[in-house]
Order: C-alpha cells, then structure tokens, then sequence
C-alpha cells in the first residue's frame, strides 16, 4: 500500500447541490424488487441493527439502517445522575473499549473544571488506551474474517491475545470489560511494578502475534478477491459525512486526533498514521493492522518512560463534585473514530446536558453510499469493516 | 503465486492440528467444577459488608451514613438507618444499619460505593457463582448474607485488605493518641482548676 | 485559528445581516460560541465550509439541548405614592419599596454544533440556534445539505427534543419507534409507568409500577361487571 499525502480542499471544492446524497441505483433486471429485513437478528450485524434492502438480484438498490433497539437513553441518564455516578456507564456505550470511553469523559470533565493530570496518570492512561485498540482492532479483524466465511481461525487468534490484555485489564482495574478505572484528574488506582512487567511480558509477544496474523491474511487470494475494490468510500464524501477513525484514514485523508490534538501526552510519542489510498474494505482491513503496529512502538515508548509519582490529582473530589457553570466539548481518538463528549454544567452536582457523540453511529451514514450497486454479500463485509457496537450506536 | 496464500492456510491447520497433540501450554481450559483457575486478585464482582470480630452482628463497621446509598449509580443499595445507637467493635457508640439491602440483580459492580464509603465498611467480593430459581428474593441480599468477616477479606483482597487494616489502625492510634492528649489536657485542667479550688476553701476554712 | 470574535467579523462581512452573536463560555475550557440567527445559517454555514481561511470542512458533533420555561425571580425597588396619616392629617408622600416580581422566561430548543477544519486542522468552532418556543414554533433550518454528518445526528434531535429541521431529506425517528408521542430527552418529560421491566425492590418505580397494575386490573373487573350484566 502506497501512503499519499492530504488531499487538501477536499471540503471546500465546489460541488453541485445534493452531491453527497446517496446515488440513485436504476433498476435493471425485469421483475419485482426484493425487499429484504437483514437483522436485527442476523449473525452479521454485529448486535441488534437492522438494514432495510431493496435488492435487483443480487444488487443492492436502496439500503435504509434501522436503529434504537438497544437504546436505553443514555443521555438521559447522565443528567440525572452526578458527574462520578456516569463514569460506570461510559464502560457500556462500546463495550469492547471501556477504557478509552472513559478517557474520553474524564478528558471533558477535566476541560470543564480545568483539572490537571499528573503524569504517571497520563501515562498509564495511553498505555491502557493502546491497548484496548490493539485488542479492539484485532477483535474487528477476526470478525471482518468470520463475516467473510473464514470461520474460527482469525478470530480465535485475535481473542487469544485479547484474553491476555483483558487479563491484564482485570488485574489492574478489577474488572475485564467494565473496567470504570479513570477519575477526574487521574486513574482509580497505581499499578503495581509487577503489572508493568507482566505488561512489558505481554506486549513483547504482540509483534509475533501480527507477524502471523499478517502473513496468513494479508495476501491471501480468498481475502483480496473480496474485499478489494469493494465499498469504496471517497474522501470528500468521508470528510463531509463526519466519518472518522480508520474508516476515514483508509479513504487517504490524514486525520488521527492524537496527531491533530495532542490529548494527553500524545505529542511525546514517536508514530506514524497509516493511510490508505483506495478506501475499500482491503484498505480499511489494512489500516488496522498498520494501527495495532503503530500502537505498539507507543506502548513501548510508554513503558519505557513511566515515571513514579501519584495517579490521581490530589486537589480531585470524589464526593460534591461540582463543576463551575460553563460547558466543555472533549474528545479523543478512540478505536472507532472520535469519540466526544458534550457537557454543560450549571453549577450543580449533575451535569445539565450530557451528551456523547457516538463515533459508531455516524460512521454508519455513508454505509448506503457504500453499499449501493455492490452485492448483497458484500454488505456484510463493509458493515464489518465499518467496526461498530451496538451500545455506542444507540446509547 | 495464485493459491499461496490457501496453501499457507492449510500448513497452519495442520500445525495447530499436530500442535495441539504436542505442547503442553496451549491446553488453556480447565474441566470448571472440578478444577478451576486462581482468581485474579483485584478481580470484583458485588460487594459486601465488613465486620470485625467474631459476632456479624455486632461488628459491623457500616454505620449507616448512607452515602453509598445516594451514590449507588443504579439505585440498588437500600439502607434503613437505625433509631439508636450500639457499641462498634472499638466499643463507640454508633448508629448501625437496621436494613442493609442490596440487589444484585441490578447491581453493575462498579465499585463507586466502595471508593465513596469513609469506614472501610463495604467492600468488592469475588463470590461468582449466585444463581438461583428465585428472581426477586434470591437475588435480593440482606444485611446478614452480605455480612463477611474481616478474615474473609484477608483471604480474596490480601493486599488491599492489609492497606485498609494498616490504615484503619494508624487512624485508631491517631484517635487514641488524640483523645489521650485531650484527656491529659482536661485532666491538668482538672488538676490546675482542683489545685486553685483547693487553695482558696483552704483558706477560707482555715 | 481565529477567535470567535474575528470570525464573527468575517461572517458578517461575508454574509450581510447573519446576526450572529457571541456567547460567551464562563468556565475554564475557553470554548465560546456563535449564535447564527436561523434564517441565515444555511449561507452561513456554506461560507465556514468553503472560505479558504476558515475551512470548517467537519461537522463533528450535532445535539440538542433543552431550556425549560423558567420562573426569574428578582428584587425590584419601585417607587410609589402612598397616602398616610400624619399629625392627624392625610398626605400622600412617595415611599420607595422593594418589591419581589415574578416573570416567566419563555424556553426554547437549542442546537449545538461543532466544528473542524479537517485541512487546516484546528477546531472546534461552536455554533448555536434557538427555536423561538418549545411548542409549535419548534422549526429550525437543516445543515444536513452542507455537511452530510448532521443526517443521523439531527434525526437524533427531532426524535429526543422535537426540533423540526426544514430541508432535512429523511426526518423520521431515529432511536424511539414510529409512533412514539412525546420526546424523551426533554426536561419536562414524564416516564409512563407501565414498564414492563422489573424494578428494584424498593424503588419508587416499583410503587409507580404496582399503582399502574391495580388500576388496569380494576378497570379489567370492572369491565367483566358490566359485561355480565
């Protein structure tokens, strides 16, 4: 894969009115149209979503998602209820990557109360975030290959090594998936020297992991005659559709927030964005894989420079916690893309309006655009390479 | 080469298919009732209450403050808070929680309750197997099911139950320390003010 | 990138008669915004995308939030004639009092969106728009024709808050079902009672719960009584 450079204006170029509807697929074949219900019980769509079909044989004509089975207002919940007492529910919006959602919340607290991190935090957090997108990437590549039909292998590859990062997980926050570890201002609590060595243990047997996930994947003639060319997504269309995380960066625009931000400690790290330059499945299969590489020179670095020192702010409230009035917009790269949080406080204990801003669920506005004309199996597979979860799509 | 990569696959089959006649450590799973695998130590799932001593009952060290129950994210903490007061297992007169529920159904083992208690009274268990046939009251624990003993925490949180026993003592001494000066203190005071009393009746009756 | 004032100014030149105002934010994020006036924030909104200098080509976040009716309270002094009795003599003399008054401040619906500049990667640019009531005048023009990523996110909003976005290309619920009547994520909105979940055991859901059962099942018995007779 080539790396091309930002294709600039990409946004500002003038296009004609309705350029970025989807395109209007004509009927061929003589006959009925068949309309299909794919979910939201189908193995397939990765939890309860539901993609309305209208297919011409086997193409597709007109795709129409249908979400809210899972809905469960988290929003609502959030406002009533303190700033501490939704830090447990952020672990359910993508649940795979409770950590990193939990970045993202405390991060708009702190942007809130103005609240400073102290280093050993910041660094405990980067490592814990990059491995939760080692572990989420390798997840979605294993479901990309079942959802081809490539049953069993990939995945129980990429869950092996996802079992020992969330033991890791369990032996520091207490817990393997609802891990609840981040606090305003810092980490619940320190890990031990011995957790950093079992950390430095694991990561050092994760680039053999890739080497061989790699090697049976990457040129495998079944993979590349169904991905390639398939669900192309341009970057135009990906920039103004708010799409973000690989998805984007496989469509060739260079946008990582951890470049554009610097959140955290990012802007200390040594690493590359991969980008991808057709923006179809193979690519955004690719930018996956070149990510968890990516992730790991970071951890790396991270565990190599940790210094002592406390994790939390020790000026950090737990109880009568209660931001002065203002609101605050935080938001970080998560696995799936940029993942936000909105918050406005108006003095009290609860935050007056709390919002997440659902990397999952905007992603999935181009999936018609991308869907249209192809297959109704490889549907499948570009729903698969979008990478969502249902409880961050509909919260 | 067309077919590289399917022959690839195969090999990989194979050897996994060889392999896992041969190598020891890559028989991970563990026959569950029989055998089962060393819990992590941090590893949470619902928690409990902590008491001192041998009597549940009577050392309890949860003295219905009911923080944990405003900050309980879901709402499944219940407490009733007691009329009057009994000695702690230091022998202070506290309040104790006449009604301690928790259920667990609804309980999403977050640990807040834990972080927000000030007396080190509730705690994270690691007790995993709680299934029952009755929904409401099965899962509905109370005060003396939630009871366990300070021991039993040594047993599954060693490291943290040792933190939270060091601290608590250092907490005891400081409080001991602090009510002894204040007893010296009154008891000069007594002295002192004894001392003058006795001086002026002296005079005044002599 | 710029400070809001300074794009306030290019948008008014930009865009003669937007009305755009700055909002001020109090607390430690420094994140001020713009309120556009809504009969301009489509121009607006397709000047931020394609000036060169700006080039907000991202809209990141879409969301509603809601201002209820709320009763202002204030201390007012006033001064008023009042007549009274001195030395056996009525006069009328001017007495300054404070007076507590009582006015309520109509609510409205606020949209709030973010934005970034993906090419010149700065961001995030705040902007704001109120409905004038939360009632019937609940319409708002859609930005979905300018950026594509408020699609989803502004069906979010007419779902949970009732805002109705003029220009928007498929307005339907998105996360509550057809049908659904009220908009939940409003502050007055009332939860029903007939959850078919089980509550906890002490909660207040639960005695809503346990009411809302008793009076289908009287109104059950009382239907059989007359349908016997």
């Amino acid at each position: 894969m080539t790396k091309i450079g930002t294709k600039l204006g990409f946004g500002r170029k003038k296009k004609p009115e309705g350029w970025n509807r989807p395109p209007v697929i004509e009927q061929t074949s003589e006959g009925e149209l068949l309309e299909v219900a794919m979910g939201p019980h189908h193995p397939s769509t990765h939890g309860v979503f539901r993609m309305n079909l209208a297919l011409d044989g086997e193409r597709v004509i007109r795709l129409k998602p249908e979400f809210g089975y899972l809905h469960r207002n988290h929003e609502k919940l959030g406002e009533g209820q303190s700033y501490l007492a939704s830090m447990p529910y952020t672990d359910r919006l993508d649940y795979l990557c409770s950590l990193t959602n939990n970045w993202a919340y405390a991060l708009a607290v702190e942007k809130l109360t103005g609240q400073q991190v102290p280093e050993r935090a910041e660094y405990l957090r980067v490592i814990l975030s990059e491995l939760t997108r080692f572990q989420n990437h390798a997840g979605t590549i294993g479901f990309l290959m079942q959802d081809m039909g490539c049953s069993g292998t990939p995945l129980m590859y990429a869950f092996r090594e996802r079992e020992k990062i969330l033991d890791l997980f369990e032996e520091l926050t207490g817990s393997r998936m609802m891990c609840n570890y981040m606090r305003f201002g810092g980490c619940r609590v320190d890990a031990t020297p011995a957790w950093l060595d079992a950390t430095r243990k694991v990561v050092a047997g994760l680039p053999a992991f890739l080497d061989e996930f790699e090697a049976l994947l990457r040129s495998n003639e079944i993979l590349m005659a169904r991905t390639q060319g398939v669900g192309i997504l341009p970057p135009d269309l990906a920039v103004n559709a708010g799409i973000t995380g690989p998805l984007l960066r496989a469509s060739g625009v260079n946008y990582d927030i951890r470049k554009v931000d610097h959140y955290g400690i990012y802007d200390r790290f040594n690493f590359k964005v991969p980008l991808g330059d057709h923006g179809d499945v193979y690519d955004r299969f690719m930018i996956r894989m070149l990510e968890m590489r990516e992730s790991l020179k970071i951890l790396d670095q991270a565990l190599k420079e940790i210094p002592g020192g406390p994790v939390v702010d020790p000026k950090a409230k737990i109880r009568g916690f209660r931001p002065k009035p203002g609101e605050a917009y935080g938001r970080i790269e998560s696995p799936k893309g940029e993942l936000g949080f909105y918050l406005i406080s108006d003095g009290g204990p609860n935050p007056y309006r709390y919002r997440v801003r659902p990397p999952s669920l905007i992603n999935l506005t181009v999936l018609e655009d991308m869907s249209l004309g192809q297959n109704v199996a490889d549907v499948v597979l570009i729903l698969g390479s979008v990478d969502i979860v249902m409880g961050e799509v509909d919260r | 080469m067309l077919g590289e990569g399917i022959l690839k696959g195969l090999a990989e089959t194979a050897r996994n298919f060889v392999g896992s006649y041969v190598s020891k450590e890559r028989l991970t799973t563990v026959e569950y009732p029989e055998q089962r695998i060393a819990p992590i130590e941090a590893t949470r799932d619902f928690p409990f209450l902590v008491y001192d001593g041998k009597d549940w009952d009577a050392g309890l060290r949860c003295v219905a403050c009911q923080i944990c129950e405003k900050e309980c994210p879901p709402k499944c903490i219940f407490i009733e808070k007691s009329k009057d007061k009994k000695p702690d297992a230091v022998g202070k007169q506290q309040f104790y929680p006449a009604r301690f529920d928790i259920d667990i159904s609804v309980c999403m083992s977050c640990q807040i309750c834990v972080e927000v208690c000030p007396f080190d009274a509730i705690k994270m268990n690691t007790e995993f197997e709680l299934s029952t046939t009755d929904r409401f009251g099965g899962l509905l624990l109370d005060r003396q099911q939630l009871a366990k003993s300070n021991e039993y925490y040594h047993e599954i949180h060693p490291t943290e139950a040792s933190g939270v026993d060091a601290r608590l003592a250092a907490e005891r001494a400081a409080a001991e320390a602090k009510a002894k000066a204040a007893a010296e203190a009154a008891a000069a005071k007594a002295a002192a003010a004894a001392a003058s009393s006795a001086a002026k009746p002296a005079g005044g009756e002599a | 990138m710029k400070t809001v004032e300074e794009i306030k100014a290019a948008i008014e030149a930009a865009v003669p008669g937007a009305g755009v105002e700055v909002v001020h934010n109090p607390g430690p994020s420094g994140q001020h915004s713009l309120r556009l006036d809504p009969s301009h924030a489509v121009e607006v909104a397709k000047f931020l995308r394609s000036d060169a200098e700006l080039a907000f080509d991202f809209l990141s976040n879409v969301t509603g939030v809601d201002w209820p009716d709320r009763e202002v309270t204030e201390k007012v002094r006033v001064t008023r004639p009042v007549t009274r009795t001195v030395d056996g003599v009525e006069q009328t003399v001017e007495e300054t009092v404070e007076e507590t008054r009582k006015h309520v401040e109509r609510g409205c619906l606020e949209v709030v969106f973010h934005l970034f500049s993906i090419e010149k990667k700065h961001g995030p640019l705040v902007l704001r728009m109120r409905t004038v009531n939360r009632t019937d005048q609940v319409e708002l023009p859609s930005l979905t024709p300018v950026w594509r990523s408020a699609e989803f996110q502004e069906r979010e909003i007419f779902d949970l808050y009732g805002v109705v976005f003029k220009g928007h290309p498929d307005l339907r619920r998105i996360l509550m079902w057809e049908g659904f009547k009220d908009h939940p994520m409003r502050r007055d909105y009332v939860e029903p009672d007939d959850f078919d979940y089980e509550p906890t055991a002490h909660d207040e859901v639960l005695a809503r719960a346990k009411a809302h059962q008793a009076a289908l099942q009287a109104a059950a018995v009382g239907h059989e009584g007359t349908g016997a007779d």
